[in-house]
């Protein structure tokens, strides 16, 4: 990671909600077009780092960086006018509308028109609903959903729900993905496919970060994993010295192994 | 299809003051013409948005008041002596200045509501337009309080070359009510299958994805009130001029009970909805009072609504639209959830 630039600072980030100590004193960055994955137990403090991240939470102590603009204070829209998207664990979709539909809401960023223009239908306006369903059927066809375009979101199994995610996130046009657990619930072949669309997505220039329990995918598909126990940082390294480090095999996976 | 029902539903609109001759019916047509347009712009803001606004009637009364007053004129003490005198201007002026008024104050109300959200809105709705009425009633130099202002002028379209022409007939304000309300229509439906439109389903599916995607919440939702609040202004403009007398009870609360009524059985969220529910719930007294009780007809609105709401319990037009669709695919609703293995995904 030393040849590349950095795009994201996480500068000595502390959460706490009142005594709870979600996260304590966490500090790494994530390279442009690198794919990273934070990883820990249940209750590490993985997702209160992402909300973090994308100002869904403030954090007690410390700052986000995200390509030269500190994120503190701004709202989740404005970290996402920045090119910062992320998925969500459970709430991907809008469920009432077609996959179609949730794509075009998601292509919220590419078309912004002005409010007259759009009542008025004036050409512009015409111009870019023509360009915005092009592009949400580009995204569909892109994640595979093309037979499921038409179908109520709400009505798809888990794991297209979860290539809806992030088809939607794409929408958003980001520099930078936050995943948050997208293949939990996921069989082993959709998985694989994921990994496929994972490896895609950072050829296409946007830089990955990755929050995941499936060990196996997270090896595959990461190119430096950080591991965070106690709303702290114990490992962060290529995932040969991650498997490899005796804190993380004592405190995370030797826990698990030793649970299974 | 769609285009097809929507050309004859307005031909069969626009040819009702040619067939029907009873001034009782038309005039009933016309007040339920105007609080449909009302209706209208609530659905805006509930079935689009999902924020139910129970103070709605405000808006409406907003424009009904500075339309009449900015046609009738006023003379009213100011602190410090001062006196703010206005004459009387052209109705048209007063019925653009309700709805700039009451988009205004869409936008306030806005600008305060959506950061306490659900519950909280509906409350500061409520209160808002319990206000509105009490100044009404209380700042008599201003509005006559419960003297009502009397005397309001129709409306006039000043057509070039030939002067103007003072709507005063019942053929004619059933023809500018027809004409508003198909221009409120049609800005509803431009805007929700615009792009503001996308941002407000998604606001109101999904709202944490709908942020993560960089929808701005407050921005739209302002932009939903201002043009609902706006709408409803205009209605109250057109009923100051038609009824020409409006007092402070316009703002009852069961102004806004009437509109919510309307919308939810035609069906929130879809256009036509509170078109049918309004015409249904506005027509329904008037066809129940030759045969009824007055006590009793409102025990057979209470029932319409619930059989309504029983049977469709969606409101009328989308549930009506899912069976006719339903039948024609003949697709099941639902499609089966694939297997899913959360199980197997325990940390190795």
């Amino acid at each position: 990671m030393n040849a590349r630039n950095v795009a994201m600072t996480i500068d000595q980030v502390a959460v706490r909600f009142g005594g709870l100590v979600a996260i304590s004193d966490m500090s790494f960055t994530v390279g442009e077009g690198e794919i990273v994955s934070l990883i820990g137990p249940n209750g590490a403090g993985k997702t209160t780092a992402f909300n973090v991240m994308t100002g869904f939470l403030t954090p007690s102590a410390g700052q986000v960086t995200y390509q030269g603009t500190t994120l503190t204070g701004l709202k989740p829209h404005e970290i996402a006018d920045l090119g910062l998207i992320r998925t969500f664990q459970r709430t991907s979709v809008f469920p009432n509308d077609t996959v179609y539909d949730n794509l075009l809401i998601g292509l919220h960023r590419q078309g912004r028109v002005r409010l007259l223009d759009a009542i008025l239908g004036l050409p512009g306006a015409r111009a870019s609903e023509r360009k915005l369903r092009q592009k949400a059927s580009e995204l569909i066809e892109w994640v595979g959903l093309e037979r499921r375009a038409h179908d109520a979101a709400g009505s798809l199994s888990y794991g297209e729900q979860r290539l809806v995610g992030v088809a939607l996130a794409l929408a958003a046009e980001p520099s930078m993905l936050l995943l948050d657990e997208p293949v939990s619930g996921m069989n082993a072949s959709e998985t694989h496919r994921f990994v496929e669309l994972i490896r895609g997505i950072r050829d296409r220039g946007i830089t990955i970060l990755l929050v995941e329990h499936d060990m196996p995918m997270v090896m595959t598909v990461s190119d430096r994993i950080v591991v965070l126990n106690y709303g702290r940082i114990i490992a962060e390294g290529t995932p040969d010295v991650i498997r490899n480090d005796p804190a993380v095999i004592e405190a995370y996976l030797g826990h698990g192994a030793a649970r299974a | 299809m769609r285009i097809i029902i929507t050309i004859l539903a307005v031909a069969v609109l626009a040819s009702v003051p040619l067939w029907l001759r009873d001034p009782y019916l038309l005039n009933a047509l016309i007040t339920t013409g105007i609080f449909v347009i009302g209706a209208m712009s609530l659905n805006l803001l509930l079935g689009f948005t999902g924020q139910l606004s129970l103070g709605h009637i405000a808006f409406f009364g907003i424009g009904a008041y500075v339309s009449a007053l900015t046609s009738l004129g006023f003379d009213i003490g100011l602190p410090g002596g001062l006196r703010l005198v206005h004459t009387p201007w052209p109705p048209i002026v007063g019925f653009v200045l309700a709805m700039l008024i009451a988009g205004l104050c869409g936008y306030f109300v806005g600008q305060l509501s959506f950061r306490v959200r659900g519950a909280y809105f509906v409350i500061v709705t409520i209160s808002f337009a319990e206000v509105v009425r009490l100044v009404a009633l209380n700042w008599v130099e201003l509005t006559q309080g419960p003297l009502a202002l009397t005397n309001i002028p129709s409306i006039a379209l000043p057509l070039p070359g030939f002067g103007e022409l003072t709507l005063r007939t019942k053929m004619q304000n059933y023809y500018l009510m027809l004409v508003v309300a198909l221009l409120a229509y049609l800005l509803i439906a431009r805007l929700v299958h615009s792009h503001f439109g996308r941002a407000m389903r998604g606001l109101m599916e999904n709202e944490t994805l709908a942020v993560s995607v960089g929808i701005d919440v407050t921005k739209t939702l302002t932009i939903a009130a201002v043009i609902s609040a706006a709408i409803a202004g205009a209605a109250g403009s057109l009923y100051a001029h038609y009824i020409r007398i409006i007092d402070p009870e316009v703002f009852a609360f069961i102004n806004t009970v009437t509109m919510v009524i309307m919308v939810i059985s035609g069906g929130k969220g879809s256009l036509a909805g509170p078109v049918v529910g309004g015409l249904i719930f506005g027509l329904l007294p008037v066809a129940l009072r030759p045969v009824m009780a007055p006590e009793a007809q409102w025990i057979a609105y209470g029932g319409v609504l619930m059989a309504i709401l029983f049977v469709l319990p969606r409101g009328i037009v989308p549930s009506l639209a899912q069976r006719f669709s339903r039948r024609r695919s003949n697709t099941p609703a639902l499609a089966p959830a694939a297997l899913t293995e959360t199980g197997a995904k325990e940390p190795a």
